[in-house]
């Protein structure tokens, strides 16, 4: 059966209750009468034979590109590169991905007789991998093919030993990136696009770049000005990317590129009543949600957390394409539109959002409030084609428990930047002239990401500027449910019921406004009109 | 009249020790303090005087003394039966030196050579250093390191009023209030310590701790250092349990003021340091750190979080009043770090060769900070026991000092009256 597309919603007096995500837990909320509900297309039908796809990819190249057997010979240096844990979300069930693509150019390389292999995790500023991690993304084959002997590593943004200056663009943007990668004779990178902004020349620009190369557009005027991130040719953050990365095919460095489309089959089927549409739930849907509300709300937060960190989501591929950067993207960028795509006609006053337990920073970690607001207003705000779902001036509610809560390995900046810096200012600008330089400098935070598995002591500031364009653009944002103190701190309002949210968002769009609520998961993009 | 007595008396002093391990502060009901009749304490001799008090504070040594959690070091150092009270501000009933009676004063309360009639005094109270007395429990005077800890001065805790050297009075300007007034002691305190701490320019300095001392800190290097009678720290940061404490610490001139979970994060973002284990948790500390610690809690905690947030070769000023207590002395040991003790006051070093009384400067820091607005509540002795759990729950409860109101008419503007019992 054909999948449906993606449908808007106008509640009416027969709409059943919505599902909201609230962190580890979801709660229905009646919204009122003519308020809209965005639903993602459903997931389109996997690929018959995945590995079959990639070969295929891999020998049917796009763009300027010989087929990848054809660039591969004997003596040669050869590095993979592929996306870190940050994709997909959540982790998807083995074998991943990156294990059945890499286990293609791997098997290519071994029939050109390639010899001088290895593996790069692109982190840009993320945390290292752990060994479980790695294992999961590349199978325990790859794994112990390169690890034990160095040819698994991973991308250090710190480390001037492994870094090359390749040049600067005509705006003046340092161009860094991993010099195993540069300097080897072809860089294949493998990415999983799981939304718009994945993928392009972003995959290498950002992946391997150092601070001084990602300072150029991981900063609050590129960030306000990138409308939105989902849609490239209004993004300055992908301007910025595609100058530096023609500058890095311009210096020679060879990019084979291989980019990958999931479906949005996101949750195991013990979680299916999260996939449909509340008026089609059956019994035994209404009965699983409330059989799960009714443990989640007994269960510790921490215990519920680990629970919702080990599903492996039965994301499927749904297409696979290869060759040059540009080419490939482009076809890559269609597909994930054809997936998640959603026409919407018109803003609406209020924008309503149920957060997840997950962001792309905090796999197998705690989603802490800079995460939350990131995820709110840096993602899903920015989850739209053409105009921002909510007009400006209009009030985004989420709906989060935001606890004051950080993990101390993964996140160890992230706490001084909610202490010490958002309680001066919550300005990104401000906060970027006054703090980056200090935190992205400190040397136990370089120490920590370098050598355990921490982000980099920039990376809160970033997640704070991808916040940027949603801060400017809006009159208002409330919290439901969220731990008031966190929600403050960071300049928003808490509320404690969406009625009272409703009510406190009355005083800057008035009385009758219009709602809009995206409703997730799975994922979407709105093509707002 | 009526005087809080402070009597030996074993069987309370156990019983007061058991209560308080379920709060400072509530052993008053069952140990060895009570509400007496008690007559005027007689003038010891010449150049004394008396003073009847208006204000009196309750200290964190008092709660010690009161919780039976004092260390055994000052069994000498103390004579019974005696009235609590060194925090005192009180009206002059005769003359004393050029103090005419009638003046408000606030009293200095350490028992030095001249109080005690020794002459020649010792060597530190020759220098004015009148905490350093070498002869401290001598003398004319039965033992005692303050009025308050004496039998034969009486103490604050009156309406019998207390005897008072003329040099240990000082006469408060009409521009004070006696909640003003009453600060002064423990500004002196605070005072001394900050000179002890022997500052310099651009130092990262941490206090540990925002009940009266550590915003006493607080304010005496803020006011000290804009008047450059000690250098400015670059960085001055306070750990505060409480909000309204971290609100304080700020208004009075910290940078910053955190949770003391925080402290050491922050210690470590400003000073650059790097962090072996995670700054702030169980056996974690900083390889840097802060230039100087003013530890103002006392505890084996608070010593110990003291020396994983200071640098190498820095400096921690115990403040608080420490008592028996079991620490890991090693970082202090590896790290050479300075500690510091900071007892009371006397003088303090001023311009080349020149010597301030550490009052003096307390008047000035109390004045430029008001700091009669840290009195948070007030009670008449009768009440002494909720005085005295009010005072060992301050922080928890939003109050920072605690005092006895012994005006026969009150004269207060701004501090409201402790609920009655009625109320509570």
């Amino acid at each position: 059966m054909t999948p449906r597309p993606g449908f808007v919603l106008e509640v009416d007096r027969s709409t059943p209750p919505i599902l909201f995500w609230h962190g580890e837990r979801f709660v229905l909320e009646r919204l009122p009468e003519g308020s809209r509900v965005i639903y993602a297309p459903e997931p389109l039908s996997a690929l018959d034979d995945p590995s079959a796809a990639i070969r295929h990819a891999l020998r049917n190249p796009l763009g300027d590109r010989a087929p990848l057997p054809a660039l591969l010979r004997p003596g040669m240096r050869l590095t993979i590169c592929f996306d870190d844990v940050s994709l997909p979300l959540p982790p998807m069930q083995a074998p991943d991905v990156r294990q059945l693509v890499i286990e293609e150019v791997l098997d290519m390389a071994a029939s050109a007789g390639v010899d001088d292999v290895v593996l790069i995790a692109a982190l840009a500023l993320h945390r290292r991998m752990t060994e479980a991690e790695l294992r999961h993304a590349l199978g325990d084959r790859i794994y112990e093919a390169f690890a034990p002997h160095g040819l698994l590593t991973q991308h250090d943004a710190e480390d001037p030993d492994n870094l090359v200056h390749l040049g600067t663009t005509d705006k003046g943007e340092d161009v860094e990136i991993n010099k195993r990668a540069a300097t080897s004779d072809l860089l294949v990178y493998v990415n999983i696009n799981l939304v718009a902004m994945d993928g392009g020349h972003k995959s290498v620009a950002t992946g391997l770049a150092s601070y001084q190369s990602l300072r150029h557009h991981h900063n609050p005027r590129t960030m306000v000005h990138s409308r939105s991130f989902m849609d490239a040719p209004s993004s300055e953050l992908h301007t910025s990317n595609w100058r530096m990365g023609r500058l890095i095919a311009d210096s020679g460095v060879k990019i084979f590129q291989i980019e990958t489309t999931l479906n949005t089959d996101t949750f195991p089927s013990q979680f299916g009543f999260l996939q449909r549409r509340e008026w089609e739930w059956s019994l035994r849907d209404r009965a699983t949600y409330m059989a799960t509300a009714a443990a989640l709300d007994r269960t510790p937060p921490r215990v519920a957390r680990q629970v919702f960190h080990s599903i492996r989501a039965p994301h499927a591929l749904v297409s696979v394409q290869a060759g040059e950067v540009e080419a490939v993207h482009a076809v890559t960028t269609a597909n994930v539109w054809r997936q998640q795509g959603v026409e919407v006609r018109g803003q609406t006053d209020i924008l309503t959002m149920g957060l997840p337990y997950i962001s792309p920073y905090n796999v197998n970690s705690i989603m802490n409030p800079i995460l939350v607001a990131c995820l709110g207003l840096g993602y899903f705000f920015n989850l739209y084609r053409g105009m921002p779902l909510v007009r400006e001036g209009g009030v985004v509610i989420l709906h989060h428990p935001t606890p004051w809560e950080f993990h101390p390995g993964h996140h160890p900046s992230y706490i001084d930047f909610f202490e010490d810096v958002l309680s001066d200012t919550t300005d990104p600008v401000e906060i970027a002239k006054t703090y980056e330089e200090s935190y992205a400098t400190d040397p136990w935070y370089v120490h920590l990401y370098r050598t355990g598995h921490a982000y980099h002591g920039v990376h809160p500031f970033y997640m704070w500027y991808w916040c940027a364009h949603a801060l400017d653009h809006l009159g208002r944002v409330i919290v439901v449910g969220g731990d008031p103190a966190a929600v403050r701190r960071m300049g928003f309002s808490p509320a404690t019921s969406l009625d009272d949210a409703l009510e406190m968002a009355s005083d800057v769009v008035g009385r009758s406004p219009s709602l809009t609520h995206i409703h997730t998961p799975p994922l979407l993009l709105a093509d707002v009109r | 009249m009526k005087a809080l007595v402070f009597e030996r008396n074993l069987p309370r002093f156990a019983a007061s020790r058991v209560a308080s391990v379920l709060g400072s502060g509530r052993g008053a009901a069952v140990g060895p303090l009570r509400l007496l009749e008690t007559d005027p304490p007689e003038l010891p001799g010449d150049g004394w005087a008396r003073v009847s008090p208006l204000v009196s504070g309750i200290c964190g040594s008092d709660l010690a003394t009161l919780d039976g959690r004092s260390s055994r070091y000052f069994e000498h150092l103390v004579s019974f039966p005696f009235v609590p009270g060194h925090e005192v501000v009180g009206v002059l009933e005769s003359p004393a030196g050029s103090i005419e009676a009638g003046r408000r004063v606030v009293l200095e309360p350490v028992l030095g050579c001249a109080a005690r009639g020794i002459e020649p005094p010792c060597g530190a109270c020759a220098d004015g250093l009148l905490g350093n007395c070498e002869r401290i429990g001598f003398g004319h005077l039965a033992p005692g390191l303050q009025t308050g800890y004496c039998a034969d001065t009486g103490g604050g805790w009156s309406r019998a009023g207390l005897v008072a050297h003329r040099t240990q009075l000082h006469p408060v300007p009409e521009d004070l209030s006696d909640e003003d007034a009453v600060m002064v002691e423990p500004v002196a305190c605070a005072t001394h310590a900050v000179f002890r701490a022997s500052l310099r320019d651009g130092e990262t300095v941490v206090v540990l701790g925002a009940g009266t001392l550590g915003l006493a800190v607080v304010a005496a290097i803020s006011t000290l250092s804009s008047r450059g009678r000690v250098a400015a720290p670059g960085a001055l940061l306070a750990g505060a349990k409480y909000p309204h404490q971290r609100r304080l610490a700020e208004e009075l001139g910290a940078t910053a003021a955190v949770d003391p979970a925080q402290l050491a994060r922050a210690v470590r973002r400003r000073s650059g340091s790097l962090a072996i284990g995670a700054p702030g948790s169980a056996g974690g500390a900083l390889t840097g750190g802060a230039d100087v610690v003013f530890d103002c809690v006392g505890s084996a905690d608070s010593i110990t979080q003291s020396l994983a947030m200071v640098r190498p070769r820095g400096r921690v000023v115990l403040v608080g009043m420490p008592g028996r207590l079991h620490v890991d002395l090693a970082p202090l040991w590896q790290r050479e770090v300075a500690l510091v003790g900071a007892y009371a006051y006397g003088a303090e070093p001023a311009e080349t060769g020149t010597t301030v009384r550490t009052f003096d400067l307390a008047f000035e820091v109390v004045a430029a900070h008001r700091l009669g607005r840290l009195v948070s509540a007030s009670y008449p002795i009768e009440r002494f026991e909720e005085a005295v759990q009010h005072a060992g729950a301050a922080g928890r409860r939003g109050a920072v000092k605690v005092v006895f109101d012994l005006r026969p008419t009150r004269a207060r503007a701004d501090v409201p009256d402790a609920p009655g019992p009625d109320a509570q």
